[in-house]
């Protein structure tokens, strides 16, 4: 998994890239089975399988006309950019390594019907929020996809 | 494997996509970045839900939210990248210099 997250963003042509991506999403959605809990692995599949690669795909080849191997990919800051990356790891992952999380033993797992009523109860308002945020997204979505004409039409 | 592989598994996730971020020209290939980064903190939710003794499913339901928050922001980030493309004919961000103009 990690292998293909190198690959998304090193392979210069871009519809390659959103390949290693969605083989990344798969196999993370199977790391979330592992750890017990198969309703975010089946929202992984849903949304990230199913809804964002091919809203990416779809993007990819709208923009791309023809010429997907470009010829400069890479940014001239790539290499400050990898010393970045390369520290955010090592900093990162040593301090997971060092803490003393006081972990349990054995994953365990995430019960639907808890995740459901916690859902619904507990977390009703965040719920909410996210609803309201959602419709925000979908108008400013249509907003920026219309296209010009009709606004003149309209007008 | 511990709660410590995950974690790692989940850094290297975020600084490849930290790395794909800053190092790549192509508009879209910087929003799959970001979509990498998200889900490197979903996995580490996911993790953190499965092996502390906190509450039993919190984890999982700010998971839930983060997706449905990533969702919205593909999107949307995707209609503007669109939108930019269509005016300026190029994905490479390099090129999107107008304002400095």
């Amino acid at each position: 998994m990690v292998g293909a997250g190198i690959a998304v963003v090193t392979l210069r042509n871009i519809i390659h890239s959103a390949v290693a991506m969605m083989i990344c999403f798969g196999s993370l959605a199977g790391m979330y089975a592992l750890l017990g809990a198969p309703i975010v692995a089946a929202a992984q599949v849903l949304i990230y399988l199913g809804a964002i690669s091919v809203l990416i795909l779809f993007a990819i080849m709208l923009t791309q006309a023809g010429d997907a191997n470009l010829p400069a990919s890479f940014h001239p800051q790539g290499p400050i950019a990898a010393v970045v990356a390369l520290a955010i790891i090592g900093l990162t992952g040593w301090a997971a390594i060092q803490a003393d999380w006081g972990v349990m033993p054995q994953a365990a797992g995430a019960a639907v019907e808890a995740i459901a009523t916690g859902l619904f109860t507990t977390y009703a308002f965040p719920f909410e929020i996210i609803s309201f945020l959602i419709l925000v997204a979908i108008i400013g979505a249509i907003y920026l996809a219309r296209r010009p004409e009709e606004d003149e039409r309209a007008n | 494997m511990g709660l410590t592989g995950y974690l790692i598994v989940s850094v290297m996730l975020f600084g490849i996509g930290a790395f794909g971020f800053m190092a790549r020209r192509n508009a879209i290939l910087m929003l799959i970045s970001i979509e990498l980064m998200f889900n490197a903190v979903n996995l580490s939710l996911v993790a953190f839900n499965a092996f502390l003794p906190a509450d039993a499913n919190a984890g999982a339901v700010f998971a839930l939210m983060i997706m449905a928050v990533a969702a919205a922001e593909v999107t949307v980030g995707l209609a503007l990248v669109i939108a930019i493309i269509r005016t300026r004919q190029t994905a490479e961000v390099d090129q999107y210099s107008d304002l400095k103009e």
